[in-house]
């Protein structure tokens, strides 16, 4: 049975970003608001991996902030319906193993410490074993420091402490961003290999695709702080309708073939400060029109069980 | 979850050891504070005389010089003050009540500090403000006027059989309150860092209470400044008590330290009679520049920048 078991609804979250009180007055500025997340919707069901991408300053950290409950979203709400009626339970890692781990704290205690006060050391000490063991660390490891380990170890043991807790949720920030390639695929396949053995549901975000197109079930592309498309992964990498996609899915480097022609982004991305009015895309969109100046899109469902938010891209299926 | 016999084992081998072994300035340093503070602690048991005891005194012996000067005398190494007291003894328990003074005031400032620093960092918005600026305008006050003012605060309140008996505690209490505001500010700083760190979110999202993060987590990483701080304001805090009671403020002279002797010392001084402000101020001197050395040897030590 496939249940849901975080639903993001109409998700917003505004920043303050205006000057201090006194210079505003002095200068006359008028209070700025940026929208990081604007109207974000999705479902991520149990045992799944639900995958965010987009550029840096997107908005995709933010929105597994909010998931997590480590900040309140201004707008829209995040349902978190956990796994029969019980309160979900989430768990983190970061994208920066240095900052993850207190560093004077033995990296045993680091991995206990969502453990429910009610276990006895013994146990504990049992459990913490084993968990390194289980990210390919070894038991006589409790007793280190964080600057003892390397990079990938690190991020391996923040796994483990994110297990630690048995989370119904584990959400990815970047896990991999901050690591060597090879090391990189050293934690994908841990990740991907406790999903199956535990049947794990993972928020995953990244901005890289190949990493992306590894992990992912559902994917959804994120620009400044809206979903433009959504569907299943492979439905979206074989076919990508939204034009932002089709870009991104472009400037992959491909190892096959190093020196096609790839088409650039045309211009830098917009300041979040202040964005063009009607689809914030429109000013490197090659498709845009007149109406995408000055409408919105929404987000709006396609036969083929993907939701795109263009004006341009039609529902005809295409391949 | 380990056994904590692995501490020690790792402290001995550490890197703050081997610095310390090829610094001899701060090893220097560490030695004469160690003694010094041997012979603080041990006074009653290790001072030649017992000073302080009015039946032990003979006034023939008033105003000798040191031994090795016309006139001294084997028994006064040091020789004499006005009062026929032995200058070495009282040096050792002048010392004693110097030593005291200072670590109490430095811990009182810590915590102090530490605390308003932590809730300061912690919580941002207005509170932070209120402290800050309250450490602020403290800090647009000379230190030692400071210290005045809230000793005059105790005189003024207290009655006066009980001012000599809680002399020592406003002393304390005085140098304290007026050197808290530098740890506050450190500490403040570092939490300020290390709650946006990502561990503490880790915790957050384990449901570990605020109060347990900000002591099991943040304080421990806020304080290897404070410790530094400390030790180069233990310094500081034994100058300004020998300065009260140097101008008459600090301990009284039934109970004198290192500043009160010197003042005693001070009405003698044209008279011919130097030793007895010499040698404490001298003992003085020694103590504060090895808190000093020590202090800023720590300081570079623990400063990742330097190495």
């Amino acid at each position: 049975m496939v249940a849901v078991i975080v639903s993001a609804r109409d998700l917003g979250r505004s920043f303050d970003a205006s000057a201090p009180l006194i210079q505003r007055l002095l200068t006359r500025a008028p209070r700025l608001t940026v929208r990081a997340v604007d109207g974000v919707s999705f479902d991520v069901t149990e045992g799944t991996t639900f995958a965010i991408v987009g550029e840096s300053g997107c908005g995709k950290s933010t929105v597994t902030r909010l998931v997590a409950g480590l900040d309140t979203p201004t707008d829209g709400e995040v349902q978190r319906l956990g796994r029969m009626g019980q309160p979900l339970r989430t768990q983190m890692v970061f994208q920066d193993p240095v900052g993850s781990l207190n560093p004077r704290w033995r990296v045993g205690r680091s991995i206990a410490e969502p453990m429910p006060l009610s276990m006895d050391a013994a146990a504990r000490f049992a459990r913490v074993s084993e968990l390194l063991e289980t990210v390919g660390l070894v038991a006589a490891d409790v007793a280190k420091f964080p600057h003892e380990f390397s990079g990938g170890q690190r991020q391996r043991i923040a796994i483990a402490r994110a297990l630690a807790a048995e989370a119904d949720l584990l959400l990815l920030d970047e896990p991999t961003s901050a690591l060597d390639v090879s090391v990189q695929a050293q934690v994908l396949n841990l990740l991907k290999d406790l999903q199956e053995r535990l049947g794990l549901t993972y928020l995953f975000i990244s901005h890289n695709l190949a990493v992306v197109r590894f992990m992912a079930d559902r994917l959804a592309i994120m620009y400044l702080g809206r979903l433009v498309e959504e569907g299943p992964a492979e439905r979206l990498f074989q076919a990508p309708a939204h034009p932002y996609t089709r870009q991104l899915l472009d400037t992959v480097p491909d190892v096959a073939n190093p020196r096609r022609n790839r088409e650039p982004l045309a211009i830098d991305i917009p300041s979040p400060l202040n964005l063009p009015p009607g689809c914030t895309f429109h000013p490197r969109c090659p498709l845009a029109t007149d109406l995408c100046r000055r409408v919105v899109p929404e987000l709006r469902s396609r036969p083929d069980g993907t939701r795109i938010a263009c004006h341009a891209v039609t529902d005809e299926v295409v391949s | 979850m380990t056994p904590g016999s692995s501490y020690l084992r790792r402290m001995l081998d550490s890197d703050l050891i081997w610095q310390f072994r090829q610094a001899p300035a701060a090893m220097l340093a560490a030695a004469v504070l160690v003694l010094m503070m041997i012979c603080a602690v041990a006074a009653p048991l290790i001072a030649p005389h017992t000073p302080f005891d009015p039946g032990t005194l003979n006034l023939m012996d008033s105003r000798l010089p040191p031994a090795w000067v016309d006139g001294g005398s084997a028994t006064y190494l040091l020789g004499t003050d006005e009062q026929g007291r032995d200058v070495l003894s009282t040096i050792f328990y002048g010392m004693r009540i110097s030593l005291a003074v200072g670590v109490a005031a430095v811990l009182l400032s810590v915590t102090i500090g530490v605390t308003l620093g932590l809730i300061a960092g912690w919580f941002g918005g207005w509170i932070d403000a209120v402290i800050m600026r309250m450490g602020d305008v403290q800090l647009s006050f000379p230190t030692i006027m400071i210290a005045f003012f809230i000793d005059g605060i105790a005189k003024a309140v207290m009655p006066p059989d009980l001012r000599e008996m809680t002399r020592f505690s406003v002393v304390i209490l005085a140098i304290g309150l007026a050197d808290w505001v530098q740890f506050a500010r450190t500490v403040r700083a570092a939490t300020m860092i290390e709650k946006n760190k990502d561990y503490t979110a880790a915790a957050r999202l384990s449901q570990v209470s605020s109060l347990k993060i900000v002591f099991a987590h943040i304080l421990p990483n806020t304080l290897g400044p404070v410790i530094i701080l400390a030790t180069l304001g233990l310094g500081v805090a034994i100058l300004t008590e020998a300065i009260l009671s140097f101008l008459g403020l600090g301990m009284p002279p039934t109970q004198p330290s290192l500043g009160a002797l010197i003042r005693v010392g001070n009405d003698l001084l044209l008279s011919g009679e130097w030793w007895i402000s010499m040698f404490p101020g001298l003992a003085l001197v020694l103590l504060v520049l090895s808190v000093n050395i020590f202090g800023d040897w720590l300081r570079n030590a623990l400063n990742p920048r330097l190495k």
